[in-house]
């Protein structure tokens, strides 16, 4: 509720999220230089961009993974360039990982529950959750939402590669996501799975945006209203999906490699 | 009609979320209770106390490790405060001594490692890995040395000595058979908290952590904060072990936490197994049973005693060799086995 009050009462009320010369150095290297992209409240957008690009640093940046080496950023009006990644979490931030990122030792069920506790209270209980438990209960709904109720007492490690994508999508619903970033969604999916991804992602609910890394362009131009293209580490182009495939420089730099 | 009508077995029944008494635990815990009707004094106090002793300062790490990731080797560096501080508030031999009451001293040690347990996390966790091993080893050999070379408060090598175990309820409990009870029940105890903690919230979250500490920050957990509580809380298992060590022996001294003997319980809790809170009490008893009888052993087929070690480290090269996860882990492949086997031949007709 706080973090709410303090969107509400700052300047920038209709943004979700607001880079200002973000810049990101890895010793000599500029992973990222000088980034400024404002994202509003519940719009879904694509960050595309040839390897390299600088697509992933951008996001670590976000979640606070890695701090940005100078500039600012900005999460529904509230600074939290110097904020933990666990304190962006909290206020509503999520993220998945290009490759998934889970907990193999655990159930299905236990990594959901894990998500659910994560952002609620009772992080540090030595009190055994019932099943009849609000977030026990959240858990199960979301394990049934990605289709993993089959296999919720198996163990994480033992499951199919599609599945743990959805798992890893699972994780990043949990509790009450204002924003997430997805990183490639559909890396590694069959056609089939990528058009699940497809409903997934476009039946979320409108006030949830999303920033979507994705290379496959069928995926990521459906599931978007706007493209902000990488290079180097520098925002190249930002508009419509429309705009960004007819543009000739951006057909020659990515589009022709990647259709080619 | 209740007796009759079950409840189909679904897979919602959450049946991992709900304790089930195993019969070979059963067993097991018949067995130990009514040891002290055929076991000698020798055999209650120097092998099953001490494993169950030992037991518990091991399983201390065997939360921190099995359900961490974290090697600490500053587990018996614990338990050693906790006795020193219990020694030195309570009643002793040296002259020094602050006499208090038996309940008091040995509270405040306690809460007091625990403060410790938390200082040794908030150092240990800015690390992983072998840099953990590292620094907890070297606040197990500064302790250590602390000790032994201090006079004024630890008494230097010489340590601590004419500790009295408490009388309470008008039983003498440094007496044999009290004395196991005392440790079957408290090692009883931790083994039912750990177990119990595995599966709270706390345990889930320690988990995440071994498994995937960045995700579980990318979950909305503060990692480090888990990491220290769980340090917290192993220093209160390595603490009870302590006490009880003391209240054994009647004394403390360098020797009970140097580092061969953080080592030592390093061995016992891999050897055990760290999957499992049970694997730490097998580690210890199948230590307690080598050192009491490895030195005979040798004698017996015509080997120098001394060498008592050596089939201490053999035994250990040939259990972690043979299973990696301990003695626990090889029980885990063979009832797995005998389950797959019974799959097959019950399944056999569904193809």
């Amino acid at each position: 509720m706080d973090s709410v009050a303090q969107s509400l009462s700052s300047v920038g009320a209709g943004a979700a999220l607001e880079l200002r010369g973000v810049t990101r150095l890895f010793g000599a290297l500029a992973a990222l230089t000088d980034i400024t992209m404002t994202v509003l409240a519940g719009e879904r957008r694509a960050v595309l961009g040839s390897n390299g690009a600088g697509k992933t640093t951008l996001f670590n940046c976000i979640t606070g993974d890695f701090p940005p080496s100078s500039g600012t950023i900005r999460f529904f009006g509230e600074d939290v360039t110097n904020f933990p990644p666990y304190e962006r979490i909290r206020r509503g931030l999520r993220r998945t990982y290009q490759i998934s990122s889970l907990f193999p030792g655990l159930t299905v069920h236990d990594n959901v529950y894990l998500a659910c506790r994560g952002v609620s209270r009772g992080r540090f209980s030595f009190i055994r959750a019932h099943a009849r438990d609000a977030l026990m209960q959240a858990a199960e709904q979301l394990v049934q939402a990605v289709h993993l109720t089959a296999v919720r007492d198996r163990k994480v490690a033992e499951l199919a590669y599609g599945q743990q994508r959805q798992l890893e999508i699972a994780l990043a619903l949990a509790g009450a996501p204002r924003f997430v970033l997805f990183d490639e969604p559909a890396a590694g999916l069959s056609p089939t799975e990528r058009q699940e991804l497809v409903v997934i992602l476009t039946s979320l609910p409108q006030h949830i945006g999303y920033i979507v890394i994705e290379h496959d362009m069928d995926v990521a131009l459906r599931v978007v209203e706007s493209v902000t293209m990488m290079h180097n580490g520098r925002i190249f182009k930002q508009g419509t999906p429309q705009e960004i495939e007819s543009d000739p420089e951006v057909q020659e730099l990515y589009l022709g490699v990647g259709h080619g | 009609m209740a007796l009759v009508e079950r409840p189909p077995r679904t897979a919602t029944a959450a049946p991992a979320w709900t304790p089930s008494v195993n019969p070979a635990f059963a067993l097991v815990a018949i067995i130990l209770v009514f040891l002290p009707a055929v076991a000698s004094d020798f055999v209650l106090v120097q092998i099953f106390a001490w494993s169950y002793m030992l037991g518990i300062i091991a399983l201390s790490l065997m939360f921190l490790a099995g359900y961490g990731g974290m090697v600490s080797l500053a587990q018996i560096t614990l338990a050693g405060l906790a006795g020193y501080l219990m020694a030195i508030l309570g009643v002793n031999g040296q002259p020094g001594g602050l006499g208090w009451p038996w309940g008091i001293a040995t509270l405040v040690a306690i809460l007091v490692t625990m403060v410790f347990g938390a200082i040794v996390g908030a150092l240990a966790v800015r690390t992983e890995g072998i840099y953990m091993i590292m620094i907890t080893l070297a606040i197990a050999a500064a302790f250590f040395y602390f000790t032994n070379e201090n006079y004024a408060i630890f008494n230097g090598h010489t340590g601590i000595n004419a500790i009295p175990t408490p009388h309470v309820f008008g039983v003498d409990w440094h007496a044999p058979v009290p004395f196991y009870f005392l440790t079957l029940v408290i090692a009883g105890l931790c083994w039912a908290a750990v177990s119990y903690i595995s599966r709270t919230p706390f345990g889930l979250a320690l988990q995440g952590l071994r498994d995937n500490p960045r995700r579980m920050a990318a979950l909305g957990f503060n990692v480090n904060a888990h990491r220290i509580a769980a340090y917290v809380f192993a220093a209160f298992l390595a603490a009870l072990g302590g006490v009880l060590l003391v209240w054994s022996y009647g004394e403390i001294a360098p020797g009970t936490i140097s580092v061969s003997a953080a080592i030592d319980i390093l061995v016992i809790a891999v050897v055990g197994g760290l999957g499992n809170p049970i694997g730490p009490f097998i580690g210890a008893l199948i230590y307690a049973l080598l050192k009491t009888f490895a030195l005979d052993f040798l004698v017996a087929v015509g080997l120098d005693g001394n060498r008592y070690r050596l089939l201490i480290g053999l035994g250990f090269l040939v259990i972690v060799f043979w299973s990696p996860d301990g003695v626990i882990g090889l029980w885990e492949r063979w009832r797995r086995r005998g389950e797959t086997s019974q799959r097959r031949q019950g399944g056999g007709g569904h193809g």
